[in-house]
């Protein structure tokens, strides 16, 4: 088996130590002997749908967001939108999350984003929503409680039809209000819970790991149970983090 | 309003309510005395800085960056005291405008030494009216206080282009992000402004690493062309779009011989004639913080000799590369709270680690103290930006304490070091003393800020070590 990993601008997009999930995946498969193949694609590059898993993009700074939004439309939509409708496992966080949606504000300015989920960001008085966060999700495998950190100005609403990726126990979520958090269509998830939010949460990643083995596989695959004795405490303390506000 | 300066009634009458204060805080011995007289002051008197400052008739000195502040301006304290000046200094690092007001309002002196945080620099620079501003770099630090590097980056543009003429400015001009601020539109220098930078080839990092924070160039958004990395993004860059390339800098340091622990000696050149710099400070991120010093008391007047001489005396600051002795071990403190000031670090320990001291052979004894303070920054994603790799191989135990011990354990079982040389216990007290007592002569502490306060209480009570404030 091989877990072939595709991460998107990671130049540009890596505000929050994103190479912590893309490190995470990576030791989990080899501990495994799982193979792992990671691959990049930058900006004004092309990339194959069917020759990559799972496709991870991170958080970026305003400027860095912004040309990618611009980037990304031109060069990646259609072969993410392909690979989405073909199961691929995709992981957007933070700024990449917002990309996903119809358009995202900057200032005053509206940049159209990839349309590929049906969620809208936008700007509304009060401060960014910074903090620990706690949420629970079901991702097919019986309820996954994901710990983690947001900090994002934006706030981002969920058209009706749209499933959230989890609900809020502890936290702001989405947009503060409406007690979501993050996005699910398929196999893409997108989250606020940014940059090494796998290493808070082996569950998840390990989960991750086995929807995008499962694409080429045709089932999902039994992963190799590891000694997981510090990534369980490192997981209940960002946990208990969040619930201590 | 009443009139600017420590004039009128009122206002002494804040001053001596907030002064009380501050001695009574300190006997009560729980701490705090860099901080609470200046808050209860600027609570009585919001403008309480700008009308001390008045009273500095030599001028002031800002120092900011996001690391070695403390250092740097410690250092150039340092020069000072050699050529007879006594500033009024925030020296405990305490660099919000109350740990500002405090040294104000505790302290006399002619001139001024301030060092300030990123994000309150233009605040306390319209305040203090500063005769010359040190910037010495930008990295990413505690994202989730300061909002992002480019937006903290634009704010020190706005207010170098405002003061360029009427203030000094000290760049460093292997940061990109500061080394800009110092050229107008056209790239001509504005006046005023002195460039320090490392010319020596032989430093250079084999690759640039992960934490890299300047990938373009703040003018046009082309990505830099780094013909070397130093430290971090620190190096020699040039933008091949619009000519912003790297400017010479007036204060450099021409070759370096670092000697972990140690510290360096360096051949250093200034407009004044060349010397050689011995620092007793160790790691490339010292050698920064030296040079900048140095630049920053030429500016001020002091010779080039006198300068040299005191950095070669140069204490650490407090927290920064201090040795105490706890049951027979000797605890060298080390701060981390940033990738690329604990990328530094690290590098330090390694080089320590296979310099053939007695125990070398089994690797060095580890304690990190990780904290989620909102001084330390309440995000702690920044573990997985800092290449604790570094150290895999070279380390025989590490034991991780403070709030979020079990995430910094888990760090480093993915950075490669082996899960049975990694312990966690998150009580500080209980961690140092099971480090100790496990260490085999020599142990390295590297605590987060607040993990750093909550050591340096705990040693002081047991009278290790001085308390801090004092």
């Amino acid at each position: 088996m091989r877990l072939r990993l595709l991460a998107l601008y990671p130049e540009q997009m890596n505000i929050y130590a994103d190479r912590g999930n893309i490190l995470f995946l990576q030791r989990r498969c080899q501990w495994r002997n799982i193979g792992f193949d990671h691959a990049a694609a930058g900006p004004g590059e092309g990339f194959d749908p069917a020759a990559h898993d799972l496709v991870y993009i991170g958080g970026g700074q305003d400027r860095d967001q912004r040309l990618v939004a611009d980037d990304m439309l031109r060069s990646k939509r259609d072969a993410l939108a392909a690979g989405i409708d073909d199961a691929a496992v995709v992981l957007a966080v933070c700024g990449g999350y917002q990309l996903l949606g119809h358009s995202y504000q900057l200032g005053d300015e509206r940049i159209p984003g990839l349309g590929l989920v049906d969620l809208e960001t936008v700007r509304e008085p009060g401060p960014r929503l910074i903090g620990n966060v706690a949420i629970e999700a079901e991702l097919g495998n019986g309820p996954l409680r994901i710990a983690g950190f947001e900090n994002h100005g934006g706030r981002t609403y969920l058209g009706d039809e749209t499933q959230p990726l989890g609900r809020v126990i502890r936290g702001h979520g989405n947009n503060g209000r409406d007690g979501f958090e993050g996005v699910r269509r398929l196999n893409l998830f997108g989250t606020y819970l940014h940059g090494p939010l796998l290493p808070k949460n082996a569950r998840l990643a390990d989960r991750l790991i086995q929807l995008a083995l499962a694409r080429r596989a045709g089932a999902e695959p039994e992963l190799a149970p590891l000694d997981d004795t510090l990534e369980a405490s490192a997981h209940e303390n960002a946990r208990a983090a969040a619930m201590r506000g | 309003m009443s009139a600017p300066g420590a004039t009128g009634a009122g206002f002494r009458a804040k001053l001596a309510l907030a002064r009380a204060t501050g001695s009574l805080s300190r006997r009560s011995g729980r701490g705090g005395g860099t901080t609470l007289p200046g808050r209860l002051l600027l609570r009585l008197a919001p403008d309480a800085v700008a009308r001390l400052a008045v009273d500095l008739t030599g001028g002031s000195t800002i120092v900011s960056a996001t690391n070695g502040k403390t250092t740097t301006a410690g250092m150039i304290a340092a020069a000072l005291r050699t050529v007879g000046r006594d500033p009024v200094h925030n020296r405990a690092g305490s660099n919000m405008s109350w740990g500002v007001a405090t040294a104000l309002l505790e302290q006399r002196g002619r001139e001024g030494l301030f060092e300030v945080d990123e994000a309150w620099l233009p605040r306390m620079v319209a305040e203090l009216a500063p005769r010359l501003v040190v910037l010495a770099n930008l990295f990413r630090d505690q994202l989730d206080r300061y909002g992002e590097l480019e937006r903290l980056a634009d704010d020190w543009a706005a207010l170098v282009s405002e003061r360029a003429g009427s203030t000094g400015f000290v760049l460093n001009a292997d940061d990109p992000l500061v080394a800009d601020l110092g050229r107008d539109r056209e790239l001509r220098r504005r006046e005023g402004v002195t460039y320090f930078g490392i010319e020596d080839p032989e430093q250079a990092l084999p690759e640039l690493q992960h934490a890299h924070d300047a990938k373009h160039c703040r003018r046009c958004g082309s990505p830099y062309t780094y013909h070397r990395a130093f430290v971090g993004h620190l190096g020699h860059y040039e933008c091949p779009n619009c000519d912003a390339d790297r400017p010479a800098p007036d204060v450099a340091a021409t070759a370096i011989e670092l000697r972990g622990m140690d510290g360096s000696r360096a051949r250093v050149r200034t407009r004044e004639g060349e010397a050689t710099l011995e620092l007793p400070l160790p790691g490339l991120y010292n050698v920064y913080n030296a040079l900048a010093a140095l630049a920053a008391a030429l500016r001020l007047g002091i010779g080039l000799e006198h300068a040299v001489g005191a950095l070669a005396k140069v204490e650490a600051a407090f927290g920064r590369v201090e040795t105490i002795a706890v049951e027979g071990v000797s605890v060298s403190i080390l701060l981390i709270k940033n990738p690329a000031g604990a990328n530094e670090v690290l590098r330090t320990l390694r080089l320590e680690a296979t310099r053939g001291s007695a125990d070398a052979g089994d690797g060095i004894d580890l304690l990190i103290a990780l904290n989620d303070g909102i001084a330390d920054g309440r995000d702690i994603s920044w573990i997985w930006d800092a290449d604790f790799e570094l150290i895999a191989g070279y380390v025989r135990r590490i034991l991780c304490a403070g709030t979020r011990a079990p995430e910094m354990a888990l760090r480093l079982k993915y950075a490669g070091l082996a899960p049975e040389s990694i312990e966690v216990e998150p009580s500080i007290e209980r961690g140092l003393d099971r480090a100790v007592a496990e260490a085999e002569s020599r142990l390295f502490a590297l605590p987060t800020y607040t993990a750093l306060l909550e050591l340096r209480t705990l040693l002081a009570s047991r009278g290790l070590a001085a308390e801090f404030w004092r």
